[in-house]
């Protein structure tokens, strides 16, 4: 539609010929230096193609004079921050555990570090929260299967559980079932007895029955009470945490045939300073025994 | 609703717009792309209104430029500037006020406030804030000042800028523009200075020691005075600044605007003494309003958006009316009612309390107050509490469940100050600082900071406690205390 541009009687000026409502629209010339800065920001976009990295291509991208990069930017930052990094680590170095808990600064400096790199490297199994699953343990409570303290911890991150290191702490609950060192029957009374131990109500015949069988197959482990063996990694079978579960069939498939999950060994993967920081922010995650 | 008069310029052909008109570019040019600016030379004018912008612009000034250097002594090392935006710090020094960043909220108030008190002035009295107060309009009348030192009056302006160079141009010119840069560099100068602690800023900037940001800000503050107050002038009025168009929706026909009184001025034209006043206007058509006008309009034309609501025409006006003997206030503050009512014969009357006052003004009492409130009403301490969400609770081996916090506390005295945590709500339940088993959670928050500490609260086996049990944290230092409501979490009962 062809617009009639028709004169404004009040102003004296020439409308675009748009018309919205009845109301008409002015076309009012532009400043002059308005069109300047129009003209100007052109030219400075033009300078900026050439400058800075700005067309892409099939097979890259103009790279500009200045040679511009974010990514060697961003690099650059993190050298930088390596570098700050370099400060803390060498502080964490010289410390001990305990100094580095009971100081505000490095234990605030262990937080952050220990939570990223927990978020990075452990919170795959462990969880987020480092609360765990079925079979992976629980981080934030009071259980420890090889001690909870500062160099309890330290020592399972370094040389991890079942991991091939050749310090690795290793536990090895036997498979009664499946490599038939007990009769099923006695797998099964021994989930009773298993049960009783945690103080739940068990039938009293088969807790009897597997009595004497527990002190010569577990105690070793176990403990002559089910109270668990932290120097060899006994679990506590009394308390109220379970690594593969508390219900009796889970009981009894794990006499049946006893899993055990691997915690990888960490000291050739982490500098010695990040698995102190790692130590102390789940130490202090877990109230620090 | 009063049918307002049509207070728009007379009615002209776009064919007859007159030569003169083209000529000081009101007229479109046919055809053109744009509109070159037409230089104004405002004349200097003597009146009532102008000693009023006098007065405003040295006050105005004076608070811009003096008021980094006022000291104001604050306790410790706090800096001893009684206005201090502390961007290193984090913190707004005004007097005895100390503001956090997370007070930003009043800044937003007084903002809001600000805007409201500008919508009340705007509906009352017109735009007394382009003519009087905003800081285009003082800078660039301290700028024709400084124009008027060195090249005259407007006449003597003009003749200048026809001549061809000469030395007397050439001197003129150049001492202009150097005072300009020179005012412009104490502009510049002066903003950075509320960014800083003035007294060290001043010893600092000259030497390259000063911060970057100082140098940028300066050089940016000198380059748009230089060139807003310098060369653009009106031109920001009317193409920049988005007021000249929002103030349609501030002002009514009861809003006092610099009119032109029509009724008492029609029909306009030249009088020579002796000759009678009857059957004619008052106006003499000397086209004094027009060349004292800085934004270069004639306001005979009516209620312009250019007009900046200065007065200096009425200034103007005046003087020429007492001159002639001729009563003053053909040009004057005045509202459309007025001149619609004069028009029917009625008495015009002045109605600053109407519906839209109102509720300007009551919303700016509600803002101010409640601005003010919050201002007063800030304690000296604040705790705020983040609660663990991952895991929200922890089930220890006898059944016992735990809680993680972190809690931030703010000490917003001039001391060092050693807060007591406690934790109530839940029965039995201990409150402990991980690495610290056993021991009394306190944190020692300095003066002026803000402190995280991680804190559990444990709770005993309990098969009865609800699945969320409110509880609240107390941190307590001398008679100063602070309070967080929170939620104890503990699942479903124990699943054993």
């Amino acid at each position: 539609m062809a617009l009639e541009r028709e004169t404004d009687e009040v102003t004296g000026v020439e409308t675009t010929g748009h018309e919205w409502d009845g109301i008409r629209e002015l076309d009012n010339p532009l400043p002059r230096w308005w069109l300047w800065v129009w003209y100007g920001s052109i030219v400075w976009a033009i300078a900026y193609w050439v400058v800075m990295p700005a067309w892409p291509g099939l097979t890259g991208y103009t790279k500009g004079l200045l040679n511009h990069s974010d990514r060697a930017d961003v690099a650059r930052e993190l050298t930088a921050l390596e570098m700050q990094r370099g400060e803390g680590a060498a502080m964490l170095r010289t410390a001990s555990l305990q100094q580095i808990e009971s100081d505000p600064k490095l234990q605030a400096y262990s937080q952050q570090v220990g939570q990223s790199v927990f978020g990075d490297n452990c919170a795959t199994c462990h969880g987020i929260g480092g609360t765990g699953g079925k079979g992976y343990p629980n981080l934030r409570d009071d259980v420890w299967l090889w001690g909870g303290s500062l160099e309890d911890i330290e020592h399972t991150l370094k040389v991890g559980i079942r991991s091939g290191h050749p310090d690795a702490r290793i536990s090895q609950m036997p498979a009664f079932g499946r490599d038939e060192m007990l009769p099923p029957a006695m797998i099964n009374d021994m989930t009773e007895y298993v049960v009783k131990l945690s103080g739940r109500p068990a039938d009293a015949a088969a807790v009897a029955r597997a009595a004497p069988v527990f002190a010569e197959q577990c105690v070793a482990c176990h403990g002559a009470d089910g109270r668990g063996v932290v120097a060899v990694g006994g679990p506590d079978l009394t308390d109220s945490e379970w690594l593969y579960g508390s219900d009796r069939e889970l009981i009894h498939e794990q006499i049946h045939s006893g899993k055990g999950g691997v915690m990888p060994a960490w000291s050739g993967r982490l500098s010695p300073e990040t698995i102190k920081a790692l130590a102390v922010y789940i130490h202090a995650n877990a109230g620090g025994q | 609703m009063p049918t307002l008069i049509d207070n728009t310029r007379k009615p002209k052909a776009g064919a007859a717009v007159s030569a003169a008109a083209r000529a000081k570019g009101k007229g479109p040019v046919a055809g053109q792309l744009y509109k070159p600016r037409q230089q104004i030379y405002p004349k200097l004018v003597h009146g009532r209104w102008r000693t009023v912008k006098w007065a405003l612009l040295i006050f105005t000034l004076a608070i811009y430029y003096i008021t980094p250097w006022i000291r104001w002594t604050r306790p410790g090392d706090l800096p001893d500037q009684a206005v201090l935006v502390d961007f290193t710090g984090r913190r707004f020094y005004f007097f005895d006020i100390q503001l956090w960043p997370q007070e930003v909220y009043i800044f937003t108030g007084l903002m809001v406030a600000g805007a409201l008190a500008l919508f009340l002035v705007t509906a009352l009295f017109g735009r007394l804030w382009c003519g009087y107060a905003c800081p285009q309009t003082v800078w660039t009348d301290l700028y024709i000042v400084v124009e008027r030192l060195f090249e005259g009056d407007r006449n003597a302006r003009m003749r200048l800028d026809g001549q061809a160079l000469s030395f007397d141009k050439a001197w003129r010119k150049t001492g202009k523009h150097l005072t300009w840069l020179g005012i412009a560099f104490g502009t510049g100068g002066a903003w950075i200075f509320y960014f800083h602690d003035a007294p060290t800023l001043i010893r600092t900037f000259w030497i390259g020691q000063g911060a970057i940001t100082a140098y940028v800000s300066c050089a940016l503050l000198t380059a748009t005075t230089y060139v807003f107050a310098g060369w653009m002038r009106e031109q920001v009025c009317i193409y920049m600044c988005p007021w000249p168009r929002i103030q349609g929706a501030m002002l009514d026909q009861h809003s006092l605007q610099v009119t032109y009184l029509r009724d008492r001025g029609e029909p306009r034209g030249a009088h020579k003494r002796g000759q009678t006043w009857e059957g004619r206007g008052d106006c003499i058509d000397c086209h004094q309003c027009v060349v004292v006008c800085p934004m270069g309009i004639d306001i005979r034309d009516g209620s312009q958006m250019e007009c900046i609501n200065c007065g200096l025409c009425v200034d103007a006006c005046d003087d020429i009316l007492s001159r002639i003997g001729r009563p003053t206030g053909l040009i004057a503050y005045d509202t459309d009612a007025a001149v619609a009512a004069r028009a029917c014969g009625q008495k015009a009357v002045y109605k600053p309390i109407r519906s839209r006052t109102i509720y300007y003004a009551l919303a700016l009492a509600l803002v101010s107050g409640l601005t003010l409130w919050a201002l007063i009403g800030r304690p000296d301490a604040d705790l705020h509490v983040i609660r663990d969400r991952n895991p929200t609770f922890v089930r220890m081996h006898d059944g016992a469940v735990r809680d993680g916090y972190t809690l931030k506390i703010a000490n917003r005295t001039f001391q060092d100050r050693t807060f007591d945590i406690a934790f109530d709500g839940v029965a039995g339940a201990r409150l402990s600082q991980p690495g610290h088993p056993g021991q009394k959670v306190q944190v020692l928050v300095p003066a002026d900071q803000v402190e995280a500490v991680r804190v559990f609260v444990t709770a005993p086996p309990d098969a009865d406690r609800a699945s969320s049990v409110p509880g609240r944290f107390i941190a307590r230092s001398g008679e100063i205390q602070a309070e967080a409501k929170t939620v104890f979490l503990s699942g479903a009962a124990n699943p054993r």
